[in-house]
């Protein structure tokens, strides 16, 4: 009894485990809140210290980018992003990583071609529909000014 | 002579034998269950070069070497050398074995690179166009997961289904003569497409190309599953050698305990994190060369069929929404006393 492609890929999904979706997301939930909290420990001391609630926050997501290309480069972000998951990809960590891990991957092809060009091989996408997306929004909210 | 037996075997009348072998890997596969069996362990992966398209070229001009010096026999004897892995334009071979000046087709079969390259080697050696052949192949975790998937310091999860690239190099030398392991038969497959485009799910892909290539083999020699003591595909993983079971069983072929994967044997799936198994060329290179030809050198296994899978897909081809063609070749291994 022969098998059809049709029941082939029926039975390969059935013999194939899924994802733990539960406890990817229990992680993320946990590891991403933690990172979030340690950023607005950060902004918190910055403004304690003085310093302005704008400046604040950005020095907080500074913190985090900086403490994340670290471990990228230390090669412990991939194993806490392994559990994690969207927990470290979210936040700004898992920008700051996006960039840093191929930037070190293809300095071998020197820093023109290899670490600069590749350097928005995964990020890109996210700052092309993520800029497209704000200016569309921003042109609505606009629109919307001007009605009223 | 190689002669015509059914619709797509060839048997090997004279039966070329294995003059020399040798696999060498990378320190997570020597931690593994077959460490011992390997003939080098490189602890560093990068084998002290600047990229790791270097280290997969040292470790096959390292497996090609030591097989050589096993044999005990010099480059100069080769008459030709079939050799391959999985980069591009495979770069691996030809920076790897470029120093050596022997005659070189290079090869592309994806994870099937091994049967396909001994076959070839055992075919031109039973013509008698050739008195010694070499077949190589090789991968590199690192250097085949910067081509086609990530970054290594990337943060992503790897779903349960995935394979774990090998970092190992196999080589084998074919010759006339010594009572080595001889190879009896070989069974080019043709391409099998089921029409899964998982690309995290390999083994699901292949395991249609694998039943089909052993189902042809079967038929056209008239043997059964039981009359061999290792039935060995190479790396389908969990997934895939349980789905080649299935078709095998739909096929009337009931393969038993002596039915084996590659890349279920190269690591300890329950504390190696490899999720469903290892793949990549090497992979079943590695294994043939050390396990394999160990226990049959050592006549512990006397009759195996050696037969390893590719996945005939690109990135290209996979983000064009095209699904995973699959192939597998047949080499049946024969020790006799």
């Amino acid at each position: 009894m022969e098998v059809t492609s049709q029941e082939y890929r029926k039975l390969s999904e059935k013999v194939s485990p899924r994802s733990p979706v539960l406890k990817n997301c229990i992680f993320a939930f946990l590891i991403g809140g933690l990172i979030c909290a340690i950023g607005q420990v950060v902004t918190n001391l910055a403004m304690e210290s003085g310093i302005e609630l704008d400046n604040a926050r950005l020095i907080g997501s500074a913190t985090l980018i900086a403490a994340s290309a670290i471990l990228t480069a230390l090669d412990v972000f991939d194993s806490i992003a392994k559990h994690a998951g969207a927990g470290t990809i979210v936040p700004i960590t898992g920008f700051a990583n996006s960039i840093v891990a191929p930037a070190i991957e293809f300095k071998t092809e020197g820093l023109v071609l290899g670490l600069a060009a590749n350097m928005f091989k995964i990020a890109g996408p996210v700052l092309v529909y993520g800029i497209t997306a704000s200016i569309i929004y921003g042109l609505i909210l606009n629109l919307l000014n001007m009605l009223k | 002579m190689p002669e015509r037996k059914g619709q797509y075997t060839v048997t090997l009348s004279g039966r070329p034998t294995i003059l020399g072998y040798s696999a060498v890997v990378g320190k997570k596969e020597g931690e593994g269950p077959l460490g011992r069996y390997f003939d080098m362990v490189f602890e560093d992966t990068t084998l002290g070069e600047k990229t790791w398209e270097k280290a997969e070229s040292a470790l096959q001009r390292e497996a090609f070497t030591r097989a050589l010096n096993k044999a005990g026999i010099s480059p100069s004897q080769v008459n030709y050398m079939f050799a391959g892995d999985l980069l591009n334009q495979s770069i691996a071979s030809t920076f790897g074995l470029r120093e050596f000046g022997v005659p070189l087709m290079g090869q592309f079969g994806a994870c099937s690179t091994m049967a396909q390259t001994l076959a070839l080697a055992a075919i031109f050696v039973d013509s008698g166009a050739a008195d010694i052949c070499a077949a190589i192949t090789s991968s590199h975790f690192c250097a085949a997961e910067r081509q086609f998937r990530f970054p290594l310091e990337y943060g992503g999860q790897r779903p349960p289904t995935s394979q774990w690239t090998a970092t190992a190099a196999g080589a084998v030398i074919v010759g006339f003569g010594g009572n080595g392991v001889k190879i009896a038969d070989v069974t080019v497959g043709y391409i099998t497409d089921f029409g899964i485009n998982d690309t995290n799910n390999m083994g699901a892909a292949m395991a249609p190309a694998a039943a089909e290539t052993l189902n042809a083999y079967l038929i056209d020699t008239g043997t059964r599953p039981d009359d061999y003591d290792l039935i060995v595909t190479g790396d389908l993983g969990a997934i895939g050698s349980e789905l080649f079971r299935e078709l095998m069983e739909r096929k009337s072929f009931q393969l038993g305990a002596n039915y084996s994967d590659c890349g279920m044997m190269l690591y300890d799936r329950s504390r190696q994190d490899v999720h469903a198994g290892g793949s990549g060329c090497g992979c079943s290179a590695s294994v043939l060369c050390s396990y394999i030809l160990s226990k049959m050198t050592s006549g512990e296994l006397k009759n195996v069929l050696f037969i390893a899978t590719g996945a005939l897909m690109s990135p290209t081809s996979s983000q064009q929404g095209e699904s995973i063609p699959g192939i597998a070749h047949l080499c049946h291994l024969v020790k006799t006393e």
